[in-house]
């Protein structure tokens, strides 16, 4: 009973990975604690530049409690800390010193359901840039019609920008949401389970997406989806109770992982 | 694992410089959002603080008695509150004994009988009833209930009461003009139902379908669901809601002012002239001096104890539902 | 559970054999429920259409073109309480809706699960209902007194103290209902929380924040008690600094009413429909405000 290993080992490949490539960000010696509760134990694991690393694992494994931590965005809220160094552009996100408003346009982040913002659509794409970049107006037009063209959504906006972001379907405000993530020229994106509201077409669409943008930004994506995972990723890690399993490059993780529980896992034994 | 080692990590290579937005308006607006919530519990302070500032030379003056005494006279600079308790809390217990059936009733009409076309309209003709302000209440009591009252009510009654034991006296009414303390009660009775109702119906919605549909299931009928599903699941909230409108009823003024016929004396018929300790304050407070305003100051002071006790009393209870 | 319940479900009675007490307490329930909201319905008629009666009766162009009538004088309108309601009435709400719409945020947003938050809105749970004649002598004491007079100004701050907490506890419950992920979102771009409250929760919770203040704003205007002793009234135009008494629709309705005068009596039904009408009125935009808005 391994449908899953099966059907992904003819997609597994599609783009080969790199692992020569310099890495972008350094995870060491990583804990998360939820309260009492510690949801990461002693993760070290590197992103390596312009790739794109899936993380996956069964439901409350830590992938998401990961990726959340990467722009620091668990410090919403009060009773969630992290302790130990996730290194990014020479400097450790973790450390107070670092400005997290800066650190978070730096380093993007999808999420699980679309956000649209309350305003048109253009002005969703502007949002990011504004924060950050005083430009002319015809500057900015530039900006956010290069982020919409990105993130394959311009043909379909172009004529309303501005309407509301909220009219469009589940699918396009996801793109929209990837475009306002990329006006801001991020280095890193970080992917939530970007497809799991979407229907298939939808998803289809947001993983080419993905291929693309791997050209240009770094790409971490949590996903339930493990064909997904060996369709769009380079790197794969699989995660379990919070701890790190295996990490390695997709092909590798698929077809002869080197861990039991991971084997386990992608032929669908547990989880 | 591709093991790689710190050196070979990527430096930035992003030239353009960040400019963070002034984190000094971000700190601002915090501070902003923080004081002006501040400032709600500072009001509160702010009103307890004046009360009993204002009706602390009242209270060293007549001591416990200020509670006790029912002699409120102004000539001789005698004040006491007992009048006023009394027929506050008299006006506002009947205001529940006649308003808590008719706004649960209700309550269970909206929720579990009415047809659908007919909820909406029902919710807001009881909604607005809460939004017509107290003082057209109160003219409505004074210029048309009242005189009805008078003429269908306390007339015939007296005439029929007058000469029995206990019903002679508590249901006889001297001067048969329409207003007194059952009066005051009617209408803070009128008064409470859309607010009783309206969190009440809030609460019996609340309640999960599954359980209704689990007890109708059963071949319960719908007073059957009501009476061992509905009011045990909400009873306590109910109670809540209860206790709400019972702190609307104690601090009324201004339709109690118009309706309660503001008589100094304790009478033992409810369908005599008395007062609230709102409507006291409310007739005689521009024109007091020295100790009287004291005295109202201080009656303003019971007031508020008795109201502030009776609403958190009212929110713990809405409260504790809501945990469960 | 109860006893009745388990009697009908464990001793299931053959076909119409069920006891006929069980159908009268309930045909009594449906019917006693029935008559109860009658009840409240036709006393909201019989107000209304006693307000309507009394109230058109009374209005005439030139209640809209005179100010109130001394004693003894025929004649006469409302205009200058109408003319000073609307300027208390605006004076409240401008006062109250950025304190309560920055306290209420305060408690959505930053504050949320802390101990010192839970305790603000409790406190402001129990201004919601507090009796409004005590914020008439709290604002007495507090202006008043040491402004040596009754003013506008006073009589504005004692609305404002009513309608604040009705505005904070809307604007924190339309905030909660902005989903999570939409803050999350915003911050994720590196808004500060600052701007992702002004301008994505804000924003998605506009029209219900807009309801609140309009609500806020019905509340006051047909406030008696606070102005009492704080505003009173007056029967000429009042001073443009607002100092002494400033004339308002619900204390002259209040003096008028109980009134010997008969034309005064009048006049008090007169600005008696006329605050009605409007409260309604401001009540209904305000719910269709919001209906409109929650149907998107």
């Amino acid at each position: 009973m391994s449908p899953v290993a099966v059907s992904t080992s003819s997609a597994v490949g599609k783009s080969t990975a790199n692992a020569a490539a310099p890495i972008r960000i350094a995870v060491r010696k990583l804990d998360f604690y939820y309260g009492d509760f510690k949801g990461l134990k002693d993760i070290n694991l590197n992103f390596h530049d312009r790739q794109v690393t899936a993380l996956i694992g069964p439901s409350g494994c830590g992938k998401s409690t990961l990726l959340r931590t990467f722009n620091r965005i668990y410090s919403l809220y009060p009773e969630q800390r992290a302790e130990g160094e996730i290194i990014l552009d020479g400097k450790n996100v973790l450390s107070p010193s670092i400005d997290v408003n800066e650190l978070r346009a730096r380093v993007g982040m999808v999420f699980q359901k679309p956000t649209p913002f309350p305003m048109s659509i253009y002005d969703n794409v502007a949002f990011g840039i504004r924060l950050y970049e005083k430009l002319p107006r015809a500057e900015l037009d530039v900006r956010v019609e290069e982020a919409l063209r990105k993130a394959a959504l311009w043909d379909e906006v172009k004529d309303k920008l501005k309407q509301s972001g909220m009219g469009l379907s589940g699918g396009q405000q996801q793109r929209l949401c990837i475009a306002r993530t990329i006006a801001q020229r991020p280095e890193v994106i970080l992917f939530d389970e970007p497809t799991s509201a979407l229907d298939p077409i939808s998803t289809g669409k947001i993983e080419e997406l993905i291929e693309q943008l791997r050209s240009e930004f770094t790409i971490v994506i949590v996903t339930h989806n493990m064909q997904q995972a060996a369709r769009i990723s380079q790197f794969t890690a699989f995660m379990y109770l919070g701890e790190l399993v295996e990490f390695d490059v997709t092909t590798k993780m698929f077809m002869n992982p080197s861990k039991k529980q991971t084997q386990d896992y992608i032929t669908g034994r547990f989880g | 694992m591709v093991a790689v080692s710190q050196q070979q990590l990527v430096m930035s290579m992003d030239t353009s410089i960040r400019r963070a937005p002034k984190s000094s308006s971000d700190t601002l607006f915090r501070l902003a959002s923080f004081g002006s919530a501040l400032l709600v519990l500072i009001v509160l302070a702010g009103i307890i603080g004046s009360m009993i500032w204002g009706g602390l030379p009242a209270f060293r003056e007549f001591g416990l008695g200020f509670i006790t005494s029912s002699v409120w006279d102004v000539q001789r600079d005698q004040y006491g509150a007992w009048v006023a308790i009394v027929g506050t809390l008299t006006t506002a217990f009947i205001a529940l004994l006649i308003g808590v059936p008719i706004s649960l009733g209700i309550a269970i009409f909206l929720t579990q009988l009415c047809p659908p076309w007919l909820k909406r309209p029902v919710a807001t003709t009881i909604e607005l009833l809460a939004a017509v302000p107290s003082i057209i209440y109160g003219m409505w009591g004074l210029f048309v209930f009242a005189p009805l009252f008078a003429k269908f009510v306390q007339i015939p009654v007296s005439q029929i009461v007058e000469g029995l034991p206990i019903f002679g006296t508590i249901l006889y009414a001297r001067v048969p003009s329409g207003v007194g303390i059952l009066t005051a009660g009617i209408i803070l009775a009128i008064m409470i139902i859309p607010f009783i109702a309206s969190v009440a119906r809030d609460i019996l919605d609340q309640v999960p379908p599954i359980l209704r549909e689990s007890a109708y299931g059963i071949g319960c009928t719908t007073w059957e669901v009501v009476r061992h599903v509905l009011l045990p699941q909400a009873g306590v909230s109910i109670i809540g809601a209860i206790m709400l409108g019972l702190g609307r009823a104690l601090g009324e003024t201004m339709a109690v002012t118009f309706v309660v016929g503001n008589a100094n004396r304790l009478s033992a018929s409810f369908f005599d002239p008395g007062s609230t300790i709102a409507s006291r304050i409310a007739n005689e407070f521009n024109e007091a001096i020295g100790l009287q305003l004291n005295a109202l100051m201080a009656l303003g002071c019971i007031l508020f104890l008795v109201t502030f006790l009776v609403l958190v009393l009212a929110r713990l209870l809405i409260a504790r539902v809501k945990v469960n | 559970m109860d006893t009745a319940l388990q009697a009908s479900s464990t001793a299931p009675a053959p076909w119409g054999r069920v006891r006929r007490s069980r159908y009268v307490a309930d045909k009594t329930l449906r019917i006693v429920c029935t008559i109860f909201t009658g009840i409240g319905a036709i006393a909201l008629g019989w107000i209304l259409l006693m307000l309507l009666y009394q109230g058109l009766t009374a209005l005439s162009p030139a209640v809209f073109a005179n100010t109130t009538p001394g004693p003894m004088t025929q004649g006469g309108g409302i205009i200058n309480a109408i003319t000073g309601s609307l300027i208390l009435t605006f004076l409240g709400i401008v006062v109250a809706t950025p304190v309560g719409i920055m306290a209420g945020t305060y408690l959505a947003e930053y504050g949320k699960g802390s101990k010192l938050a839970s305790v603000i809105r409790f406190v402001n749970d129990i201004l919601l209902a507090a009796p409004s004649i005590l914020i008439g002598l709290f604002v007495y004491t507090l202006m008043v007194q040491p402004m040596g007079g009754y003013s506008g100004w006073a009589g504005g701050v004692a609305l404002a103290i009513i309608a604040v907490p009705v505005i904070v506890r809307t604007t924190e419950d339309m905030l909660r209902l902005v989903p999570g992920s939409l803050r999350e979102a915003g911050v994720a771009l590196g808004a500060p929380m600052s701007v992702v409250i002004r301008s994505i929760s804000w924003r998605a919770a506009r029209s219900g924040m807009v309801t609140g203040v309009l609500l806020a704003t019905a509340r006051i205007a047909g406030e008696t008690a606070p102005l009492l002793f704080t505003a009173l009234n007056n029967n000429f135009w009042f001073r443009a600094d607002l100092m002494g008494g400033v004339s308002n629709l619900p204390v002259m309705i209040y003096q008028f009413a109980l009134s010997p005068y008969q034309n005064w009596r009048e006049l008090a039904w007169a600005g008696a429909l006329v605050i009605t009408l409007s409260i309604l009125a401001l009540s209904v935009v305000a719910r269709l405000l919001f209906k409109k808005d929650s149907v998107r």
